[in-house]
Order: structure tokens, then sequence, then C-alpha cells
């Protein structure tokens, strides 16, 4: 090998055959598990991820959240036998985009399903695409794009609830105890709508009424002019906020009021992956939070809360175990491990073999109901419900008290139930 | 909120983007000015300053403020050399010719965008501002009971807000000094006026060029230092800088610095008060209508000189 070519002799030769045919007929160790099932070609699951763009932040930790469900997912032996494979693609948080990386996975790649995207435009613009390649797409968005009838029957929300169920459930919560004059501040595109339109309409049942909307596109970066909107009989202050100028945004939020603050409750959405204890933010103090999954570890804690941390790599204040710093978007990425083992359970039911078997598996899906709190479904219980490919669950209110999320109030499954706008069970496949 | 506190408001936060954008302009004007070089790249040299902010205040981990002056200084250099470097390394082998030079400077764009990306991060970071108090102020009316001052709710700024709209009239006089009053500004001037006759009077115009294109990307650097603790460092910054700062110099008249400076306070001014009153798409919109009918009626600009 002096000469810089790679020279082969027959016994390296004989070595590789050696080699080759061993993991071939699958004898070697690490394949083991996986031996007994027909084909033992990995399951491939495409993740549609934010990594660049404006949700940059939400892909990077929904990437730590699904690496940890596969990996245990294999642990445990894998898809029917087989082993499952993560094919990362990235959307540049860019419906456009999305709606090219779902075409990738179903020819490129061959991907069985596609899973994980979370911006709602990015959803919105990818799904038709895969009702026509009939790719079953798994979306951890919580907008109620997919429970109000607009996408198709291969586009599901099984592992996150929608906006419109957690701020039906949020409402009266903030009616009773914070104000009936509420001035909404949210994202001025598809999901900070659904915020707008179905909470407008959960205060109103509940004796309130809101008093402003303002509305700020999600690439904005100096967010003080907007507030001189907000009217002076403001009780509550409601804001929801995404993209990368979210620290700004509640910063700026507390300079404006000072030491005058009206009551304020926010969506944990305007500081997933910021740290409470940022400077500037000291204001928070004794405001109110939405939360999808308690960010800080609670005083009763479940054990699947603890064990889904460790898994992630994530401590009891929701930052990386690796750097304190590095703070997850703990609310929302749980919905990345559930979806996942929804998605094993489904192909399980459907004795999933390959793609020929998509519209079976999503009728597998269609048939769940109620999954109970586990460590398929640590952030809480869930019911499914498969005409509107929507899932329900419990939700979480909490107070800043001395720089730490406290859980106040834990809203009910039936608390965020609405009646069903579609049902997407009468399409044909 | 009443309407003159709610004015007031406004027109603070329309200064505080106006004082960045004087700094932003000024950088691309000067390197328009003096090399003709239209630099598409200029919004990333702004997104590399506040980068480079953010790495040298995380890497000293000491005081806010310590931090923050050592950012003042390092991130403008160290974008001006490497602008300076992309001057020899590119402009100068397409010979500053006025087509080739867009695409190459498009190019670093790209390649600036990029590197940050791949080494940063997408991930939104925040500096520290180096002291930041809210200062709640004042308002007066003739009231009932005669003149009378109160607080309104929300009428606020920060005393870093205020700092940086004075550190950027700070360095905007500086730079007037040393373009008009130093022998670099003469040289400057001389080949802004006519290269080749300046070089056969001995101006090493090879040189003053890297200077310049150093000088402009460090201004812009300056100008994102500045504004990181208020905002953060984010690897797609630079556009919307970029976009307005192109805006301010059609506007002031390309290479006009005067006109810069008039057209930053218009522009900044402006998209403060009508984002306020109405909504910053709508001060976008006009912005480009003004640039639009600066174009049609006086395509030299405010101040710029008609070109013969």
């Amino acid at each position: 090998m002096s000469n810089g070519k790679t020279q082969i002799n027959r016994r390296t030769a004989l070595k590789g055959l050696g080699a080759g045919t061993l993991a071939a007929s699958g004898v070697l160790p690490g394949s083991l598990g996986f031996a007994q099932a027909q084909s033992s070609a990995p399951i491939k699951i495409g993740f549609q991820k934010h990594a660049t763009g404006i949700g940059a932040a939400y892909g990077r930790w929904y990437d730590a959240t699904t690496t940890a469900a596969v990996a245990r997912i294999n642990d445990m032996g894998g898809i029917n036998g087989r082993p499952v494979e993560i094919v990362t693609e990235d959307d540049g948080t860019d419906p456009k985009r999305g709606a090219e990386v779902l075409e990738k996975f179903a020819t490129q790649h061959n991907c069985d399903v596609a899973f994980g995207t979370l911006f709602s435009h990015v959803v919105i613009g990818s799904a038709p695409r895969a009702g026509e390649l009939k790719l079953p797409y798994f979306v951890v968005s919580e907008g109620h794009h997919v429970a109000s009838g607009m996408l198709n029957r291969y586009t599901l929300q099984p592992g996150i609830t929608d906006v419109k169920s957690q701020v039906k459930s949020m409402a009266p919560f903030v009616g009773d105890n914070l104000g009936k004059k509420v001035t909404m501040i949210y994202p001025d595109f598809a999901f900070g709508h659904d915020h707008r339109d179905f909470f407008s309409e959960a205060i109103e049942a509940q004796g309130g009424e809101v008093v402003a909307k303002i509305a700020i596109p999600p690439t904005e970066t100096s967010f003080t002019r907007y507030f001189p909107n907000i009217p002076r009989e403001t009780e509550v202050v409601y804001h929801v906020m995404v993209g990368p100028g979210v620290l700004t945004f509640v910063k700026e939020l507390g300079e404006f009021f000072g030491p005058s603050r009206p009551e304020i409750f926010g969506f944990i959405d305007s500081l997933e992956a910021v740290s409470i204890n940022s400077p500037g933010l000291e204001f928070l103090e004794g405001t109110y939070f939405w939360e999808g999954n308690p960010r800080h570890a609670q005083a009763n804690q479940t054990e699947f809360d603890k064990a889904y941390r460790e898994a992630v790599g994530v401590d009891e204040m929701g930052a990386s175990t690796a750097d304190a710093k590095d703070v997850s978007t703990y609310a929302h990425m749980f919905g990345c491990w559930e979806t996942l083992n929804i998605i094993k359970a489904g192909m399980e039911s459907a004795h999933y073999q390959g793609p020929g078997d998509r519209a079976k598996l999503i009728e597998a899906v269609e048939a769940m109901t109620d999954m109970p709190e586990s460590m398929d479904h640590p952030q809480g219980p869930k019911r499914f419900n498969g005409k509107t490919h929507q899932t329900f669950g419990v939700q979480y209110i909490s107070k800043v008290e001395n720089g730490k999320l406290v859980v106040q109030h834990t809203a009910s499954i039936e608390d965020g139930m609405y009646e069903d706008e579609v049902d997407y069970t009468t399409q044909s496949f | 909120m009443e309407f003159g506190p709610h004015l007031m408001l406004a027109a603070l936060e329309g200064a505080v983007t106006a004082a960045i954008l004087a700094l932003t302009a000024m950088g691309l004007s000067i390197v328009f000015g003096v090399m003709r070089v239209v630099n598409v790249a200029h919004g990333e040299f702004y997104m590399l300053g506040a980068v480079l902010a953010w790495w040298v205040a995380t890497v000293l981990g000491t005081h806010p403020a310590i931090g923050f002056v050592a950012a003042l200084i390092i991130a403008p250099a160290l974008v001006g050399g490497i602008a300076m470097v992309a001057d020899r390394l590119v402009l100068k082998r397409v010979a500053y010719d006025a087509d080739r030079t867009i695409v190459a400077t498009i190019g670093m764009l790209y390649i600036i965008q990029q590197t940050t990306l791949m080494t940063f991060g997408p991930d939104a970071r925040p500096v520290e501002p180096p002291f930041n108090t809210r200062l709640a102020l004042p308002w007066f009316e003739w009231g009932e009971n005669g003149f009378a001052m109160f607080w309104p709710w929300g009428l606020s700024t920060t005393s870093y807000k205020l700092f940086v709209i004075a550190a950027a009239a700070v360095v905007l006089v500086a730079l007037w000094l040393v373009i008009t009053r130093t022998k670099a500004g003469l040289l400057m001037r001389a080949t802004q006026q006519d290269s080749e006759t300046a070089q056969a009077f001995g101006v090493p115009v090879g040189r003053v060029y890297s200077l310049v294109f150093g000088l402009g990307a460090g201004l812009a650097a300056l100008g994102a230092v500045l504004v990181v603790p208020i905002q953060q460092a984010h690897y797609l910054m630079g556009h919307d800088p970029l976009l307005l700062s192109f805006i301010v110099v059609i506007i002031g008249g390309l290479g006009s610095l005067p006109g810069t400076v008039i057209a930053a306070l218009l522009i900044g001014m402006s998209d403060g008060i009508i984002s306020v009153f109405f909504s910053p798409t709508l001060a976008k919109i006009i912005a480009t209508l003004l640039v639009a009918l600066v174009l049609v009626f006086r395509p030299q600009g405010l101040m710029g000189r008609a070109q013969t």
C-alpha cells in the first residue's frame, strides 16, 4: 500500500466476501433483533425538518426528540420486527420547499411515511402534495387546518392538540381569573389567525371580549411600535409569537409596560427555546403561560416525564443536559415522540409491509381512540378523533413564580373538545 | 394611546431605525461613491458584524459592558478586514467592472450567509446591552387645571436606545471629519473624482479601493453591533438593512454623504411613524414608492449631482 493505491490480495478479498455474506443473511449481532421479519429492510420515515429559516430552534429540538424516540423504538425491536430509519430533509421553514421535500421522500428516498412538520404555513403548503403522492403525512403542528377539513385524508395530527382546542380550554381560566377585556398579539399567518379566531370566539362565550387584535409578521425584528395599539382599557394581554425575534418581542413588551402592566397571559411559543430567566424578562414574574408540556419539572412529575426527559437529554429546567443555556422547545416537541409511537402502533395493527399498505396504515390510525398516559404518551392521555384526524389532550396553565413555571391548572381533554367539522374517513384514498 | 405621546413614541422608535440605517447606508454610499461598486453583499457584512459581536461577547464571557465595548471595536475591524481581503481576491480580479462586481457581490452574499449558517447556526442569539434602564417619559398638556405634566401609559424608551442614537451621530461626525479634514479623506475624494488622474498623481488607487471597501463593510458592522443588544444576531438579518440601505442611497443620491444622512432620517423616521400609526408593510410600500418617484423625477437623487 506504499504506492498510495489500494491493493486487494486474496486474503482481504475473502474476508470482505465473508463479512458481506454474514451481513446479508442477517447473522451479524446488530441485526439479530430484526431477523424474524418477512423483510428486514428498514421502515423509512421522512422527517421534514425546519433546520433553517424562522423555525430552526424548533427543528433542532424536534430532531433531538425524534432521534431519541426512534432509538427507543429500535431498542424495543423496531416496527413489525423491522428497524426504523429516519430520513431528514431541511424544508427551510418554507412552504414551497416543504412540498418539494415531500416529493423527495416519496420518489427519491422511498419513504413509507412523512412526518414532523411544525409551522402551519409549511403544513398547508405541503399537505396537498402529500395527498397527490398518496404519502401518509403525520404533522406535529398545532394548527387547526387538519381538523378544519382544509387538508386531506393523507394528513393526520395524532400527537399534538390543535390551537382551537387549546384556546377553548384556556378561555375559562383567562375570563375567570385574569380579566374580561383582552388584547391579542399574534403572528400574522395561519397559526396566529387560528388563535385570533378561536380565542375571540371562546372568550366571548365566557362573557369577555377582545378589545384589540394586533397582528405582527413572523419575520419582524422590532416590536415596540406595535404596542401603542394596546388600548388603555385592556385587562389582559394575550400574546403568542414565533420566529427568531421572540426574545426581543417579550423584552420590548416588558419595557413598554414598565411597572404598570396589565395581567399577561402568553402561549409559551413566545418563549420556546428561550430561558425565562434571560435579562429583561423579570417582568414576567406573576404572569401566566399556556404550556403544551410543562418545561420545568413539577413537584408531582410523572415517571414517564422523568424517563422522557432523560431519553431526549433535557434537564429539569427544560434545557439540554449538555448545555444549560440551550433551552428546548419542551411544550411542543413531545408531539414528535408521541407521533412516532402512534405510527408504530398503527403499522403494527395494520401489519404494514410496504408502501402498498399506506391506506391500511391510515385506516388503522383512524381507528384509534383513547391513548392512556404511558411511556408512549408521556405528556398525558390523548383521545384521537379518526374522523377529523386530530388528537385531543390535556393542557397546562403555568404561573411564573421565582423564575420557575409552576402549573396552576390542568385543563381536561373534555375542556378542549369541539364539534367535528369534517369527516375525512368518507374521502376515498 | 393619545395622539401626542403616540407620535413621540413613534418618533423615538424611528430615530433608532434612522440612526442604524444612516450608518449602514453610509457604508454602501461610500463604496459606491469612490469605487462605483454596487455592493449587494452589504447586508451580509451587517449580519456578520452582529454575529461577531455575539461571538466576542460570548468568548470574553465577562461583564456585559466589557464584552460590548470589545465587540464594538473588534467586530467592525474584523468585518472590515474580511471585506478588504474580499476586495483583493474578488473585486480587483474582475477589474471593478460594474456588471461583474454585482454578480461577484451576489456570490459573496451567499458565501457569507451560508458560512454563517454552517458555523453560527440558524438560531437567533442575544447580546446583553451594557446598560438598559427603562425611561418613562412625561407628556405635557393644557387641562382643566392649566398646564400639567403626566406620565402616559407605555410612553417610554430605554437608556440604551438613546445611546444608539448618540453613538451613530458621533460616528457620522467623525466620518465626515475624516473625509473632509485628513489626508486619507483627500485621497478618497481624489479617487472618487477621477481615479485615473489620481493614479497619475501618485495616489495608490488600489489600496484606497481596499480601504474604502473595508470601511464601508465596517460601518455596516458597526451599525449591527449597536443594534444587536436591541434585536438579536441571526443569519438572515442582513436582508432588510440591504433593502433599506439601497432605498436610502437611491433617494439621497448615490455617493452623496449629506444626501445619505438626510434620506436615512427621512426613511427611518417615516418608517417608525407610519409603522406605528398604520402598518409596517405600508411603511415599506411608501418607501419603495418614494424610490420609484425619485428615479423618475430626480434620477440623481436628492443631493446627487447629475451625471454628464
